[in-house]
């Protein structure tokens, strides 16, 4: 895990979500799992966050409120769409007030399936979307040289 | 089937006019309000209003049509606003005289329910 | 006296991790009014129930929310077996009730987490969360989940549970009651927890009556609703007394939450020293005839109803759930009328709000 040589800041979003995930979300960040051991910390500012955690399918309502975070991100960024209804809508998809996973609204990196979502899992996205991330970060370097 | 308490219903159907006196009864007699719930039944709609007294449960049916009036409880039990406002905004029934009526505003959707879609359509067909 | 201001509360904040909205009305730094509205993870489930069959059904239903997943399942269950008329072996009801109780540890241990969270109290809140995987781990020893573990089904349960599992069970509620013990000294005796709870967010006997309130909210007030008293499960049979508190403030409710942890720890012992053998599950014949049936649940949040309305065919005519939450809304919103701003999150908080059942 060469790559964890910088400490990744997580935003979590509850889209339509049953909770479950977003529990399993919360249980990641306490003892038993506790991601924050890796220096990876749960963020309410999405301007200081490296990842985009978002669980729950997504709505007309929460639309805008996704759309909004995730332009607010610096680059390079990753998203992570945890759970069967953030990569799919899930058991849910049929519903008359779900529009389908978190990709009908912006990009997604890493899909997390599960319902819910286990914590390994979701630590093993999350870990997924580092190498991504690491990715996005040379190639945006790579570009800036070539244009200089 | 068990024979426990939980299993006995008793369902009684009244008429709209009669709601608010047999609700305004059942009050001064000690029953809380458990729900109101609303069932679309092709061109009509069901209320059912669940009141509980002592854990045993008194449930009240109500037909009405698409566009009928419904009276307000609210004015008996003020926590009916959660339930009135769900049926209006949900299955586009009216209640009239609300003390808390938030114009179809409680539940934020973008786009009307496939329920209250076709209350519409039943209340042009009207 | 200065000129009323109205402040958003949500749809994202701290306090809570769904989104919940409120708009509230502030004089100076006191509320004057409180306005609910929710809508922001309202999906429309109950529509489902025409072009899911009853069957398939309950795993919907499991999914209105995480955290009480297993007593939706079994409040659902209840519900169809009332219509279709089946009988539930005992084993099955014995073993429902269990999982139910290991639910409300569950629950409360998280929701504990989430005041000290609130309180600002970080170590107790991972402490809470700490005990809590511990039930975890016995939910997914038992039926294969964490969170969502669809082992109820019309007809009883799934699977068994095996004599190590009844072990396992008494073994890490054992341990549990002793790590519990530490917590509630802090909940209930540390000066800055008690600081932040008596006497706060007061709810009269008159008026949590006359707001209809239920579960830990009504306890708390010392109103006695709690549907364990109407012969779901097996609870009768265990000698059930529903825990009351006179105080009505977010102490008395918190206070409550503690207590019933302790009751539930005696109820899986009782049960899993009493367990009967048999069958835990029984087939079911012929589809939902048209008629209603009203279920009610204990949920850890209160009081639940599950309409089920059949019409002879696979499909339900309706299906529909009044959650705890629901219900305690109206006690929410008198309540924070007068508080001081800085406890609006704990008083939301006490209520202890489900979003996604509430808008299912």
């Amino acid at each position: 895990m060469t790559y964890l040589s910088k400490s990744p800041w997580v935003i979590h979003y509850d889209g339509s979500s049953c909770n479950g995930c977003d529990i399993e979300v919360l249980a990641c960040l306490t003892p038993v799992y506790d991601v924050e051991r890796f220096g990876i910390i749960n963020t309410g500012d999405p301007k200081q966050a490296d990842v985009f955690l978002i669980t729950g399918s997504v709505n007309e309502q929460n639309k805008a409120v996704i759309k909004q975070i995730y332009e607010q991100m610096p680059d390079p960024k990753v998203v992570i769409a945890i759970g069967i209804c953030a990569n799919s809508g899930g058991i849910f998809r049929d519903c008359y007030n779900v529009m389908g996973g978190v990709d009908t609204v912006i990009p997604v990196d890493v899909y997390v399936p599960g319902c819910a979502a286990r914590p390994e899992a979701i630590i093993d996205g999350v870990v997924k979307g580092l190498s991504i991330l690491e990715e996005k970060r040379k190639a945006s370097e790579v570009a800036k040289e070539a244009s200089a | 089937m068990k024979d426990a308490m939980y299993t006995i219903q008793n369902f009684t159907q009244i008429d709209v006019s009669g709601l608010l006196e047999k609700v305004q009864n059942l009050k001064s007699e000690g029953y809380r309000l458990g729900q109101i719930c609303g069932t679309p039944k092709g061109s009509e709609m069901e209320l059912l209003y669940s009141l509980d007294k002592d854990l045993s449960l008194l449930n009240l049916r109500l037909t009405v049509s698409y566009d009928a009036s419904i009276p307000s409880i609210t004015g008996i039990y003020w926590p009916a606003f959660i339930y009135e406002n769900e049926i209006h905004d949900l299955f586009g029934i009216n209640f009239t005289d609300s003390k808390l009526d938030y114009q179809g505003n409680f539940f934020k959707l973008s786009k009307p329910t496939p329920w209250k879609q076709q209350a519409e359509s039943e209340k042009e067909g009207a | 006296m200065g000129k009323s201001t109205i402040i958003p509360f949500g749809p994202q904040h701290p306090v809570l991790p769904e989104p919940v909205h409120l708009d509230l009305e502030i004089m100076d730094e006191k509320v004057v009014r409180a306005i609910p509205s929710i809508g922001y993870v309202h999906r429309g489930l109950e529509k489902l129930t025409e072009t899911k069959d009853y069957n398939e059904m309950f795993y919907v239903i499991e999914r209105i929310c995480g955290i009480c997943s297993f007593g939706h399942g079994w409040g659902y269950t209840l519900a169809v077996e009332g219509l279709m008329n089946v009988d539930v072996p005992d084993r099955a009801d014995y073993l429902r009730t269990a999982l139910h109780e290991l639910s409300r540890i569950h629950s409360h241990l998280l929701w504990l987490g989430l005041l000290a969270d609130g309180l600002g109290f970080e170590s107790l809140f991972m402490h809470c969360w700490r005990l809590r995987e511990k039930v975890l781990d016995l939910f997914e020893k038992m039926t294969g989940g964490r969170v969502i573990f669809s082992i109820c089904k019309v007809g009883g349960l799934r699977k068994d549970i095996t004599p190590e599992m009844q072990n396992d069970v008494l073994k890490t509620i054992k341990s549990l009651r002793n790590e519990v013990n530490s917590l509630t000294k802090v909940f209930l005796d540390d000066a800055s927890v008690k600081n932040r709870l008596c006497g706060v967010g007061k709810l009269s006997k008159t008026e949590a009556v006359d707001l209809c309130a239920v579960g830990p909210v009504a306890r708390g007030s010392g109103v006695n609703n709690d549907i364990r008293l109407t012969g779901i499960g097996k609870y009768l049979d265990l000698g059930f007394k529903p825990i009351l508190e006179e105080d009505g403030d977010c102490y008395a409710r918190c206070k409550v939450r503690i207590l019933e942890l302790y009751q539930s720890f005696d109820l899986i012992e009782q049960i899993m020293l009493e367990l009967p053998q048999g069958p835990v599950d029984v087939p079911v014949k012929g589809m939902p005839p048209s008629n209603d049936f009203i279920a009610r649940m204990e949920q850890p949040r209160g009081e639940a109803f599950y309409y089920v309305q059949g019409n002879g065919t696979k499909y339900l005519q309706r299906m529909r759930v009044r959650t705890p939450t629901n219900a305690n809304i109206p006690a929410m919103v008198k309540t924070l009328q007068g508080c001081d701003l800085t406890d609006v999150s704990m008083l939301i908080l006490t209520i202890d709000p489900c979003i996604s059942c509430t808008e299912r």
